[in-house]
């Protein structure tokens, strides 16, 4: 193989492990913060003050099972991506006003990790449904 | 019997009756003025209603978890006494949101049953005297953590500075179950909140 082919492979492989731990790094930092600013009211397979978040990635807002949402909530119509999320997350008030949620994360990277870790989260099978 | 001094929620009644304590009624001291204020008053006080709420489910799920804690037989004598105390402070802390909120004009938010509880914090796996103060010290951080996030989304400063109030006390829990589980101190300052 040319040395020149097997110096791209290798930077190649190295770029993809950097990247996969940035990301995994990314994830570990989102749960941390996760349980630091959002874990006072919610779980991911629980509902508590805050509905349960497992499966939240992806879904329609306000149709955790069982919670009582606010009706500004339930009726928004929003779905959950990053887009979505991180608007919330900046400012649920000003996003959904009427919503209930007095937690706001002010850090944007903060808030693209916490993403990060309920996308991960929403991808596994919930351990007590 | 201390144990017996682990008043459930449903003997207390406290959504109808309770007497409001000394801070309650300095908290309320000034809500009429703020009623009156100005035009956007009412949008405000609608905002600080919503975050009392989740505040007071909060603390009513945290005199449940003391229920669950006590009732699990787990819980001894000078841990029991301590449990009992910090349920004390619980329901003073509810007392001063309900009265808020009702100065407010909102509703406050009921306590769920106590097997919903149980559901939700996982009440089934606590099988030591450390299980239920692991149980305990999470849910104080968590308070901790909540009281320290809302304050800035408070529209009425006087509120906020209840909840930084509330903050402390929820800290001084967390610090003191931390202590009785044999945990260090949190490296570096200012560990709560982000």
């Amino acid at each position: 193989m040319p040395r020149a082919l097997l110096t791209a492979c290798a930077l190649t492989l190295a770029q993809a492990g950097f990247f996969s731990q940035a990301v995994a790094a990314d994830v570990a930092h989102g749960k941390q913060i996760y349980e630091t600013i959002c874990g006072g009211c919610h779980t991911m397979d629980a509902n508590r003050a805050g509905p349960a978040h497992r499966g939240v990635y992806g879904r329609k807002a306000g149709l955790a099972p069982g919670f009582n949402y606010s009706p500004a909530l339930k009726n928004s119509g929003v779905v959950w991506n990053e887009k979505t999320l991180d608007r919330w997350l900046k400012d649920p008030e000003a996003f959904i006003p009427g919503q209930i949620m007095g937690i706001q994360v002010d850090d944007a990277k903060d808030r693209a990790d916490v993403i990060q870790y309920l996308k991960e989260e929403s991808r596994k099978e919930g351990s007590r449904r | 019997m201390r144990k017996a001094e682990l008043i459930t929620p449903s003997r207390r009644g406290f959504l109808g009756t309770a007497a409001l304590s000394a801070a309650a009624v300095a908290l309320l001291a000034g809500r009429d003025a703020l009623a009156a204020s100005h035009a956007g008053g009412q949008m405000a006080s609608s905002q600080d209603v919503n975050i009392l709420n989740v505040a007071l489910g909060l603390e009513h799920e945290g005199i449940n978890a003391y229920t669950l804690g006590a009732q699990s037989g787990l819980l001894q004598k000078p841990v029991l006494d301590v449990a009992v105390r910090f349920q004390a402070d619980h329901k003073e802390h509810a007392d001063t949101l309900i009265g808020a909120i009702r100065k407010l004009g909102g509703k406050p938010v009921e306590a769920k049953s106590l097997a919903e509880y149980a559901k939700a914090l996982r009440a089934d796996t606590l099988k030591s005297q450390n299980d239920v103060l692991e149980l305990a010290a999470r849910l104080e951080l968590g308070a901790t953590n909540a009281y320290i996030g809302v304050i800035p989304s408070f529209k009425d400063s006087g509120l906020a500075k209840v909840a930084a109030r509330l903050a402390a006390d929820e800290t001084m829990h967390w610090t003191l179950l931390n202590n009785a589980l044999g945990k260090p101190l949190p490296a570096g300052g200012m560990p709560f909140g982000a």
